[in-house]
């Protein structure tokens, strides 16, 4: 190709790119912004039954979960309209609901039955009583063991497990040479990721994230307990690099065989019990989140939910694309086509109802696991907030990435517990100063 | 040789870029300003009135904040002494004779092509995975424990990721610029016996100097606000926190507009340094 | 290259080049490997080089889930139309400059220059409340236009050195002809300067393509190109490598084999007044 040529073919190319940017269609769509998640992967590739259904075509907006929250929360606090159904949480639903951000969910077909949400799905998404973000699926966490290493290193899971018998448990498990690691954590700072992990491990050990007049308490023996329980558990019986794993990384680890034990989400009990991805699917045995007897265990509860952002102009067919994508009717289809353990987990009490169901055999510790985290009565000494692995106020999610931040280069060797939990603190303290709360 | 209507043309044809870009620069610049002297929480009912000089207190006693200024400072300078020492061996490399030099070239010249975003992905996971990555296999293949590259050795491994990126475009100015050596001039030097050393010293080196200037300007415009590389792999997390990383934090995970549009200032004003210091050799080097 | 080389130091430069280039070609090669490999083969150890069972189900799977025509088609647009509107906006003052100097060219060049130093991040809101208020959210031509200013200082200051190298006496001589201005630059200026506007287009088409914080964050389903694309594919649950570098190998390949054609213009051609 000559120069000319080559410059011709960009000019018109660029010319026709140029003009057809004015050609912007606008065919009547909702669009819906969604994390890449499994789940709703799936939800998409059901899209099609909705439209032929209600003729209401749908724009998905498919997001890594970072990515996604930046994008929804700027778009929801400017008012950018640019969402008609954001996928969000038990974190920013009360807050957005208490604002009036979201559309409330108050009325919702009798047919969709909105009393079958677990009550505790439904109070975490909940501002004063009312419903602003329909869960899609529910999760708590609990732990996910290897069966066939547990019988070889000579122990029994108990039902309901302590951080002693799980530190015990994971050195014992751990063999090195044919790369087994005795236990699996999340490590990697964010705080969705390793902050969830030791927000809920923390409860259990007595400590708690602010007193009841918001001071941090980062200083407590509790918090200093938690930490070092958990770098030395995982120096010793730990994956090399455990600092940077998240819940994928983990989950990768624990389907090659790599983990002896594995506490996190419950949703990740399909995926490791499904033959087609997991490698010791059928080895696999659940038991609740470990405790130290101090009466919480160390599980969180986490729904990914469907909202509507006040003054969207196609909010009709929002709810109804919610009240079709959180109904029963749609477990029941992707019950059908790809049977029960690929359901979304953890929304609807008719679901852990179905026998069908029951025999899937994480569903009764899924919600077990589910019924025994309290979000409204989260640690052993009273707290002034709402949430289990997080504190439901706006400032959280950026005090606790930092936290986590240094927690995580603690974990790395880069930086004393002690030194971090000191940072920790300050970096908290200051935080809640420049919001106003002390 | 310009007459009084050309150069009042000339005004005229420069006119749209100057105004388009003071726009550019001025509204953004004058709504962060404006920020930075409120409160502004959006998760806290929005804008809350006047603060004075508080944000700027807060940003700049926060303990993270002359942490970010070295970490940017070391990422910055990282790249630009990797890429430009590399650059120009690889320019002169590429400038010798050889079979199949154009397919080379385009080797080279390849990861300029890709992504920000997909090269962090691919560098984190793909490579720098302490269990799957391509790396931990190779070190254990030698027997090695792997390395935790992005928790034991998160800037040296970003500084890797971004040079990579940015050798391609550093090597490429040099090379052309190397192409332009009067090859005369090596000769005679070769012949009076001028070892090789020497004669990069003497020769090769002082004609590239003008376009290492270009080279160290245009990437330091760049490197300073590197994002997706740190947002991917680190998250900020061990060290690798860098002044656009902080301000980002601010703006959008504290959803503090004001302290963060504070950050954004200083930002600026760091820029203007290193823009000045830059300047000030480009000055030198550019005049004609 | 007037000097004679023997067999031998060839050989070796060609043997050392070689090894180089691979070895800077590599994280590409393997991505691309990586796309045609299932997600058990991706993470295998040892891992596999060639010898595996060729799959392209990771394409299949990317190209039923994405949209990419429609993410891809945007790419083109908001690359292809930012780095055009910036040309045409730039040949005339990067003409003035180079022609018409002044005292002042100097620093207003590095002005533009120094623009760029704005950090994104800073701005975010206020660009996305002016968006909102201008009602141009999810917009290419928003797209178009910001990713245009964002390149201008560097299409202006490469355009500017090209225009340098021009020799004013065959203005002059156009000019006795009785060439008008607009003549000027349409029949003898540009002409001359298309290896110079085809680099800067090439360059700038490049890292308007690249660009990926108000790529990401000004769209939604409309406008999103192919930076959206590879956020919905980085980091979801589960096994990912395969796919990953499907989407990857999708995301740059249009650009890749564009620059592969073109790495002739951009190796004449990316000089930035450097070589005098």
């Amino acid at each position: 190709m000559s120069l000319k040529s080559t410059l011709g073919a960009a000019t018109a190319l660029g010319l026709i790119a140029a003009s057809s940017a004015y050609a912007d269609s606008h065919s009547p769509s909702i669009t819906i912004a969604t994390v890449n998640n499994g789940d709703m992967i799936r939800m998409q590739g059901y899209t099609d039954t909705f439209t032929e259904a209600t003729g209401i075509a749908v724009e998905w907006v498919t997001l890594e979960e970072n990515v996604l929250r930046q994008r929804v929360t700027t778009d929801i606090t400017t008012k950018g309209g640019q969402f008609d159904i954001m996928t969000i949480g038990m974190y920013e639903t009360p807050i957005w609901g208490a604002q009036g951000w979201l559309v409330p969910l108050d009325d919702l077909s009798a047919e969709y039955d909105a009393g079958d949400i677990l009550p505790a799905m439904a109070g975490g998404l909940s501002h004063d009583g009312t419903l602003y973000a329909a869960p899609f699926y529910g999760e708590s966490s609990m732990i996910m063991y290897r069966t066939d290493l547990m019988e070889k290193a000579g122990l029994e899971m108990p039902e309901a497990p302590t951080w002693d018998f799980i530190a015990e448990a994971a050195a014992a498990m751990t063999d090195r040479d044919n790369e087994i690691n005795g236990i699996c954590l999340r490590g990697k700072a964010g705080w969705g990721e390793g902050g969830a992990l030791i927000t809920a491990m923390a409860n259990s050990f007595g400590a708690r994230w602010f007193d009841e007049d918001w001071n941090a308490q980062f200083d407590t023996e509790a918090w200093a307990n938690t930490v070092n329980f958990y770098k030395n558990m995982m120096d010793a019986s730990g994956p090399a690099g455990y600092a940077t794993n998240g819940f994928n990384e983990n989950l990768s680890l624990f389907q090659q065989g790599k983990c002896g034990m594995w506490i996190d989400a419950t949703v990740a009990a399909s995926f490791v019990t499904n033959a087609n991805d997991s490698t010791v699917a059928d080895s696999v045995g659940f038991a609740l989140a470990p405790d130290n007897g101090l009466g919480k265990r160390a599980n969180w509860l986490w729904a990914w939910a469907l909202a509507i952002p006040a003054g969207t102009q196609q909010e009709a067919e929002a709810k109804q694309f919610i009240e079709w994508a959180t109904s029963k009717s749609y477990i029941e289809l992707v019950a059908e086509k790809e049977g029960w353990a690929n359901v979304p987990p953890g929304a609807r009490k008719s679901l852990y109802e179905n026998p069908e169901y029951q025999k899937v055999p994480f569903a009764q510790m899924t919600l077990d696991s589910i019924l025994s985290a309290d979000p409204e009565n989260p640690t052993v000494d009273p707290v002034p907030y709402v949430g289990v692995q997080f504190a439901a106020i706006p400032e959280f999610a950026g005090i606790a990435t930092e936290v986590s931040q240094e927690f995580s280069a603690a974990y790395a060797g880069q930086q004393s517990v002690e030194d971090a939990l000191a940072k920790a603190q300050d970096i908290t303290n200051e935080a809640m100063e420049a919001a106003g709360y002390r | 040789m310009a007459t009084k209507a050309s150069r009042s043309a000339a005004r005229l044809m420069m006119a749209p870029a100057v105004i388009l870009l003071l726009g550019w620069m001025l509204v953004p610049l004058t709504m962060t300003l404006w920020f930075s002297f409120r409160t502004y929480l959006p998760l806290r009912g929005g804008d809350q009135g006047w603060t004075g000089f508080d944000n700027y207190v807060r940003f700049v006693t926060s303990s993270s904040f002359w942490p970010a200024v070295s970490t940017t400072l070391i990422i910055v300078t990282g790249v630009l002494a990797i890429t430009i020492a590399l650059g120009v061996l690889l320019a002169i490399l590429l400038d010798q004779p050889m079979w199949g030099q154009g397919v080379v070239r385009i080797l080279v010249i390849a990861p300029f092509f890709v992504m920000p975003t997909v090269s962090a992905l691919v560098w984190k996971n793909i490579f720098m995975d302490p269990t799957n990555g391509l790396f931990a296999h190779l070190w254990r293949f030698f027997g090695a424990d792997p390395v935790s590259w992005l928790s034991n050795a998160a800037t040296p491994s970003i500084i890797l990721i971004v040079s990579w990126q940015w050798l391609p475009f550093a090597t490429l100015i040099l090379l052309t610029a190397i192409q332009s050596l009067d090859s005369e001039q090596l000769e005679a030097a070769e012949m009076d016996g001028a070892s090789p050393l020497a004669r990069f010293f003497y020769i090769t080196l002082p004609h590239l100097s003008r376009a290492i200037t270009i080279v160290l300007l245009i990437q330091t415009i760049f490197l300073l606000a590197i994002f997706a590389e740190i947002f991917v792999t680190t998250g900020g997390a061990f060290g690798t926190r860098t002044l656009s990383y902080l301000i980002f934090q601010r703006v959008l995970e504290s959803q503090n507009i004001g302290l963060g549009s504070a950050g954004g200032v200083y930002a600026i004003i760091l820029a203007n340094i290193v823009a000045i210091f830059l300047m000030r050799i480009v000055g030198k080097n550019l005049d004609t | 290259m007037a000097r004679s080389v023997t067999t031998q130091r060839k050989t070796i430069n060609t043997t050392i080049a070689w090894i180089i280039g691979l070895l800077i070609f590599f994280p590409i090669l393997w991505t691309i490997l990586t796309s045609f490999k299932t997600e058990a083969q991706a993470i295998n150890d040892p891992p596999l080089f060639l010898f595996f069972d060729w799959t392209t189900e990771n394409y299949a799977t990317v190209m039923e889930r994405s949209n990419y025509a429609r993410f891809l088609w945007n790419s083109i647009v908001i690359a292809g139309g930012s780095t055009l509107l910036g040309i045409i906006i730039a040949v005339p003052a990067a003409w003035s400059m180079a022609f018409v100097p002044s005292k002042r060219t100097k620093d207003i060049l590095l002005w533009m220059l120094s623009t760029k130093m704005l950090p994104a991040v800073g701005v975010l809101y206020p660009i996305y409340l002016l968006c909102i208020r201008l009602g141009v959210l999810d917009n290419r031509v928003a797209l178009v236009i910001i990713l245009m200013l964002i390149n201008l200082p560097i299409i202006v200051w490469m355009l500017y050195t090209y225009f340098r190298e021009i020799p004013g006496e065959i203005l002059e001589a156009a000019r006795m002809d009785g060439a008008t201005l607009k003549e000027e630059i349409l029949y003898v200026l540009t002409p001359m300067a298309i290896p110079g506007i085809a680099s800067t287009l090439l360059l700038n088409f490049i890292l308007a393509w690249n660009e990926a914080f108000w790529t990401l964050n000004l769209t939604a389903a409309q406008a999103a190109p192919l930076t959206a694309f590879i956020a919905s594919y980085s980091s979801p649950e589960g096994l990912f490598y395969a796919k990953l570098s499907a989407a990857s190998t999708m995301a740059i390949a249009p650009i890749l084999i564009l620059g592969w054609f073109s790495q002739k213009q951009l190796v004449r051609g990316l000089t930035f007044g450097a070589v005098k």
